[in-house]
């Protein structure tokens, strides 16, 4: 199963423990962890469910590219980590 | 005179109490560190809503029923999908609360949340659900509209009339001034009379591309409009079917304006120099006040830094209190200054907070 792990700045806002779920695409990894965990949803996509802006997933050290319809294939123990852009002041 | 003041800042929530003694304190702080757009006291059921515009992850609500002592998150306004037809330039996603106003004293529940990239949204349940207004969003003028300060368009005032709460005039950065007479169904463009200089000749008098940067209503003479825009102050006596521009010194250009809650004539500016140059004029920062309706301007430097002093007070940092007599103004250097006697005597509270975006009293 791919792993799903979210940064600490987030966390501070969000309860958003680690999590273990089948899925083929990024797509499919964040719905399931959505589909546990609701109030996470929106800080981690925006109101087209695209990945904010300041956002940014990678898949086994490799960052996401297609950051709108989270597309990208994911295998079967893949390491998938939410983490924020560095931005700010 | 209000005893309470809502301070939003670029780092966080202070609230701002009078003592048993007569002293503005910071009674408490919320929300440290993370950037607070907007904040609203609701006096109908006593709540207080937070508009949190995380850098990272997007904007968030939260509400208060015990006076801050704890917050629950509530819904943030939420577009609708966009379609592929729309040809929209502007994303239909939320980046920021703006505009948080309460929806008349006999609408109950009713709050108007005005965002970048420019829907107007209504919640008739305290913002626990939010709907986008959609025949404003749809009107086909719209698209007219464009960022200033942002990239994309933004509604920064929502000013609903007391004599009847189905009439709301918002004021739109920059797409000019909307009105409804019926509660959001239809809407009319009220901007003639104003004048953007920066734009090419054919179109500085379109009415529709007016930046107003912000627009407030008189509370006891609700046709009274006063809009500190950015090509100067504009008046209205007509609930926005007209506009005259009005000339001030030291500078006509600002961002803030606050109406005298009994007196339609009496109103107050902070002026900077100009568009191009966002600093008070000689560096000594002042107040502007008229009372005869825009005629004469009085300049009120009591209790302000006369130099150098580089503040500046943005669309949302001055507010007056329904006395008419307390003031509050906070600048984006994080200076704070109340008056208690119609600005004519300023308390210089702090210049130490974070940036602010917003004080206001509650």
């Amino acid at each position: 199963m791919a792993r799903v792990e979210f940064a600490a700045a987030l966390q501070r806002h969000v309860h958003c423990a680690a999590q273990q779920v089948e899925a083929r695409t990024v797509r499919e990894a964040l719905d399931a962890v959505f589909a546990q965990q609701g109030a996470l949803r929106s800080y981690v996509l925006d109101d087209q469910a695209a990945l904010r802006r300041h956002v940014a997933i990678f898949i086994d050290g490799e960052q996401l590219r297609d950051r709108r319809q989270l597309s990208d294939r994911v295998h079967a123990d893949a390491q998938i980590y939410v983490v924020q852009a560095l931005s700010g002041g | 005179m209000a005893t309470r003041i809502l301070v939003g800042t670029r780092k966080g929530l202070f609230v701002l109490q009078k003592d048993f003694a007569g002293v503005w304190q910071v009674a408490s702080t919320h929300f440290l560190g993370d950037p607070i757009s907007m904040a609203l006291y609701d006096a109908r059921d006593d709540s207080l809503h937070a508009a949190l515009n995380l850098g990272h992850f997007g904007v968030k609500m939260r509400r208060s029923r015990d006076g801050g002592n704890s917050w629950d998150e509530t819904a943030v306004p939420v577009y609708p999908p966009q379609p592929q037809e729309a040809k929209d330039e502007t994303p239909w996603t939320l980046s920021q609360i703006w505009s948080l106003e309460t929806g008349g004293a006999d609408r109950p529940g009713t709050l108007w949340a005005g965002t970048l990239p420019g829907g107007l949204f209504v919640s008739r349940d305290s913002g626990d659900s939010w709907e986008l207004v959609r025949s404003l969003w749809d009107k086909p003028e719209r698209k007219k509209w464009f960022g200033g300060g942002y990239d994309s368009p933004g509604i920064h005032s929502i000013a609903v009339d007391p004599r009847h709460s189905d009439s709301v005039s918002v004021g739109v950065s920059c797409g000019g001034v909307w009105h409804t007479d019926d509660a959001g169904a239809t809407w009319q463009l009220r901007a003639s009379g104003m004048y953007a200089d920066y734009m090419p000749e054919e179109l500085r008098g379109d009415p529709s591309i007016q930046d107003p940067h912000r627009l407030v209503r008189c509370a006891s003479a609700p046709d009274a409009l006063w809009v500190q825009h950015h090509c100067g102050i504009f008046r209205s006596r007509d609930d926005g079917r007209s506009w005259q521009q009005i000339y001030a010194q030291p500078s006509a250009f600002g961002f803030a304006v606050a109406v005298h809650p009994q007196y339609p004539d009496t109103a107050w500016f902070v002026p900077a120099v100009k568009d191009a140059l966002r600093v008070p004029v000689n560096n000594q920062f002042v107040v502007t006040r008229t009372r005869d309706g825009g005629q004469t301007f009085e300049t009120l430097r009591n209790g302000l830094p006369q130099g150098p002093a580089y503040d500046l007070v943005y669309r949302h940092g001055l507010d007056v209190d329904a006395s008419g007599d307390a003031l509050v103004m906070g600048s984006t250097t994080g200076s704070l200054w109340i008056s208690e006697n119609g600005g004519d005597d300023w308390l210089w509270f702090s210049d130490n907070l974070p940036p602010i975006y917003c004080a206001r009293f509650a």
